[in-house]
């Protein structure tokens, strides 16, 4: 049991039974992939366009590298299918614009690269070994930060790290993808985790989990069981547990300094889908092209854990899982509480989307906003200790100064504020909007 | 696929808590009512109707002022309502009633720009422009003493406003007697227990952050212990004379918790209270007047804004203040 429990937070309504007894089901192969250049956080993928010049035409193989970047912070995008390139250009993307993407049309055959080889053992391997393997398979933070992994796996040398945790919390309502992984691919997680302390030669492993799945916990520390740097840490179910500064603090008491990487004390942390994603990697060669995700909401005819690869449509996996109804009012990519509201489903699943929600007015709130009456609610349930009300208050008046010095830069949009809100005021929107202002003027 | 052609595009989060402006207040007259309850048991029927012509007169002047049908709207007309009727004595006549809801609704609110916007406490506006204006009519012969159970109206038992004004008296009840609230007193604020039932509940409910009254009610005992004086042979005794008289509960636990006129930061709120408590006691011990409860909230509503400009929080990670 964790010792250790975050400042505020909020108990929504998880609604994650409708999909947590679900077990995985591959989707099918999709006739056509769209995949963006851009999928994680960094400098955006350019098309390769020396020796395997990726243009419009001509032939790929699954596994097959598409694009790149020689930035460190930044990670290769690989086709997910065998096929065709029919088109290059700016497409849909979930981050609310338009993006270079590949689009591949199948062959039907699914037929891999045939660079792809296992690595050999986790014994064999150097820590510089685990880093490229990681990098070269384009793995990214699959929780939805989007993170390149291998830079994570490669603090400075005055930096070191002691302690690896992995994220089960999974503490956004609806989601229930990393629930069912840690049921599925237990083996593979704490081979990743195994690999990752590695690279870093980490001494402690800890695997975070929420105490809302029960099953999970079991099982992971059924196979912790005999390792002895690896515990299961058993996290109350509240939201942001997940959030990284909130999870480091519950299963290590170490604070995360503001504005600081979780390097900065010793930590690093990655998403239960990652680690089983480095596993896939070291063992099978295979780069990042799919991933599980729950697609649900009271919109979808039947809420089901998808393995879908990445480029899939959202539009499709809908369709698989039944459609949506007619009532439905938001798509969403992510959870209900983080997730992005898409004005249309003809977007790509990418590496972090974590789930697909269609949600009807059973879900959503919608609700006029009326005057704050400084209930101050949204301030008791920050768990950065901030205060919500002010900073929206400043930034809805112009006041960037002021949102500034009320620490809007360490507000990580988790929405508790928002949520919490009897007078529904869209705090977590004005404050977007102060942040957004405030980085204007400080990279002028 | 279908595809909602109106596919709604707003920021996160998607889902928000049920809770909303008037369930809140829903919530604090259901804290109200042990009080109100405790009211008509020891004021009898005239203490049921003072309430019900306060809240009736409060949320006609907020419906009219809006020009709005929906009478209840969020509730927080009703809340004022009930709360200045608390505060006033049993016998007022209806007409001080429904002149002290009025004002408390519009010069307490409304002119400020309605809920949200006001600085001071509206009940408390509209129960200070009665002592102000009527002064004569508040102190005369509308305090009648309580009588148990008997839900009449005896005009001729009157007393004072208030055990506070002559304290050496006051020992003639017992503290069980002035806990449960059998003395002199205005409607609500006698009954320390209803009032306690209330808040705990209220804090249970998160609605009020129990900074505010504790340190409201703790102030106010310790400067009871320490200077309270000695018609008590046992000081404690003399604090929590202070603490369970006159307007300390009901302005602790509901009025200083206001949330709009209040610090919205944690340690802004123990600030409050104890800024009410003292101001309540140097105007009780050293003041011209009795009670000080009302001023002292009114006083301290004033500075609200830079308690909160004074206290914001250190954020998680962050070092003393220093950038
Ligand atoms: S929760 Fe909403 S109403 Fe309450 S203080 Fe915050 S912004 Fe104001
Ligand atoms: S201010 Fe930011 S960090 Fe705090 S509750 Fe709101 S969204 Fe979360």
């Amino acid at each position: 049991m964790a010792k250790f429990s975050f400042r505020g937070g909020v108990h929504p309504v998880y609604s994650k039974e409708i999909t947590s007894t679900l077990a995985i089901v591959k989707m099918p192969l999709p006739q056509k992939v769209v995949v963006p250049m851009q999928q994680h956080i960094g400098a955006p993928c350019e098309l390769l366009a020396d020796v395997e010049k990726i243009e419009k035409g001509i032939e790929v193989k699954a596994g097959q590298k598409l694009g790149d970047n020689k930035g460190f912070v930044s990670a290769p995008v690989h086709a997910p299918i065998s096929g065709t390139v029919v088109d290059i250009g700016p497409y849909n993307h979930p981050l609310g614009m338009k993006i270079n993407a590949v689009t591949i049309e199948s062959d039907g055959r699914d037929e891999w690269d045939e660079n792809i080889k296992p690595a050999g053992s986790l014994e064999d391997l150097s820590a510089d070994d685990i880093r490229k393997i990681v990098r070269e398979a384009g793995i990214v933070g699959l929780g939805g930060a989007t993170f390149p992994s291998h830079v994570k796996l490669s603090p400075p040398e005055d930096k070191p790290i002691d302690v690896v945790i992995i994220n089960g919390a999974e503490c956004e309502p609806y989601l229930t993808a990393d629930h069912r992984v840690m049921l599925e691919k237990t083996e593979e997680i704490v081979f990743g985790l195994k690999a990752m302390m590695k690279a870093l030669g980490a001494s402690e492993g800890i695997i975070g989990i929420e105490d809302n799945k029960p099953d999970a916990h079991k099982q992971v520390e059924s196979m912790v069981a005999e390792e002895e740097n690896i515990r299961v840490c058993t996290l109350p179910t509240k939201y942001p547990q997940g959030a990284e500064k909130m999870l480091i603090y519950v299963t290590t008491g170490r604070v995360v300094p503001a504005g600081a990487l979780p390097m900065e004390v010793g930590i690093v942390n990655h998403n239960v889908g990652t680690a089983a994603a480095i596993t896939q990697a070291i063992r099978e060669g295979k780069p990042l092209v799919e991933r599980v995700l729950t697609v649900t909401g009271s919109g979808v005819a039947k809420p089901a854990n998808v393995q879908a690869r990445l480029g899939t449509l959202a539009s499709e996996a809908l369709d698989f899982c039944g459609g949506i109804s007619e009532s439905t009012l938001k798509v969403v990519v992510g959870g209900p509480m983080m997730g992005l509201a898409q004005p249309s489903a003809d977007i790509p699943v990418i590496k972090g989307t974590s789930g697909i929600l269609a949600l009807t007015d059973e879900d959503v709130y919608l609700a006029e906003s009326s005057p704050c009456i400084r209930c101050a609610k949204c301030v008791s349930v920050c768990p950065m200790n901030l205060m919500p009300t002010s900073i929206a208050q400043a930034s809805e008046h112009g006041d960037y100064r002021r949102a500034e010095k009320l620490y809007a830069l360490d507000c990580f949009e988790c929405g508790c504020c928002s949520y919490i809100c009897p007078s529904k005021i869209p705090l977590v929107q004005w404050i977007r909007i102060g942040k957004n202002e405030i980085m204007k003027r400080k990279n002028k | 696929m279908v595809i909602n052609e109106k596919l709604i595009v707003s920021s996160s989060p998607h889902i928000r808590s049920v809770e909303s402006v008037q369930s809140v207040m829903v919530d604090v007259l259901i804290a109200l009512f042990p009080a109100a309850l405790m009211a008509v048991l020891l004021f009898g029927y005239r203490a049921l109707l003072t309430m019900l012509i306060a809240i009736a007169a409060a949320m006609l002047a907020e419906a009219i002022w809006l020009r709005k049908s929906d009478i209840f709207s969020d509730g927080s007309a009703a809340v004022t309502g009930l709360l200045l009727a608390l505060t006033l004595p049993a016998a007022a006549p209806w007409w001080l009633v429904v002149v002290g809801s009025a004002s408390a609704i519009i010069i307490g609110k409304q002119v400020f720009g309605g809920i949200g916007y006001n600085i001071f406490n509206p009940a408390l506006v509209g129960r200070a422009i009665l002592v102000v204006s009527w002064g004569g009519h508040m102190a005369g012969d509308i305090w009648p003493s309580p009588q148990p159970f008997a839900f009449g109206y005896d005009a001729a038992v009157v007393t004072g406003a208030t055990v506070l004004a002559a304290p050496e008296k006051a020992v003639t009840f017992s503290l069980p007697e002035m806990f449960i609230g059998n003395i002199p007193g205005c409607l609500g604020e006698t009954s320390a227990l209803a009032l306690l039932i209330g808040g705990l509940w209220l804090v249970y409910k998160g609605h009020i952050d129990y900074r505010i009254p504790g340190g409201f009610i703790g102030t106010v005992f310790i400067l009871g212990v320490l200077f309270g004086g000695g018609f008590y042979a046992n000081i404690f005794m003399t604090g929590l004379f202070h603490v369970v008289t006159g307007g300390v509960m009901i302005g602790a636990i509901y009025m200083a918790t206001d949330f709009v006129t209040t610090p919205v930061t944690p340690a802004g709120r123990l600030i409050f209270g104890i800024g009410c408590g003292l101001i309540t006691m140097l105007i009780r011990l050293w003041g011209a007047l009795p009670e000080g409860v009302t001023f002292a909230i009114l006083l301290m509503n004033a500075v609200t804004p830079i308690i909160d400009n004074f206290t914001i929080p250190q954020r998680f990670g962050g070092v003393k203040k220093s950038a």
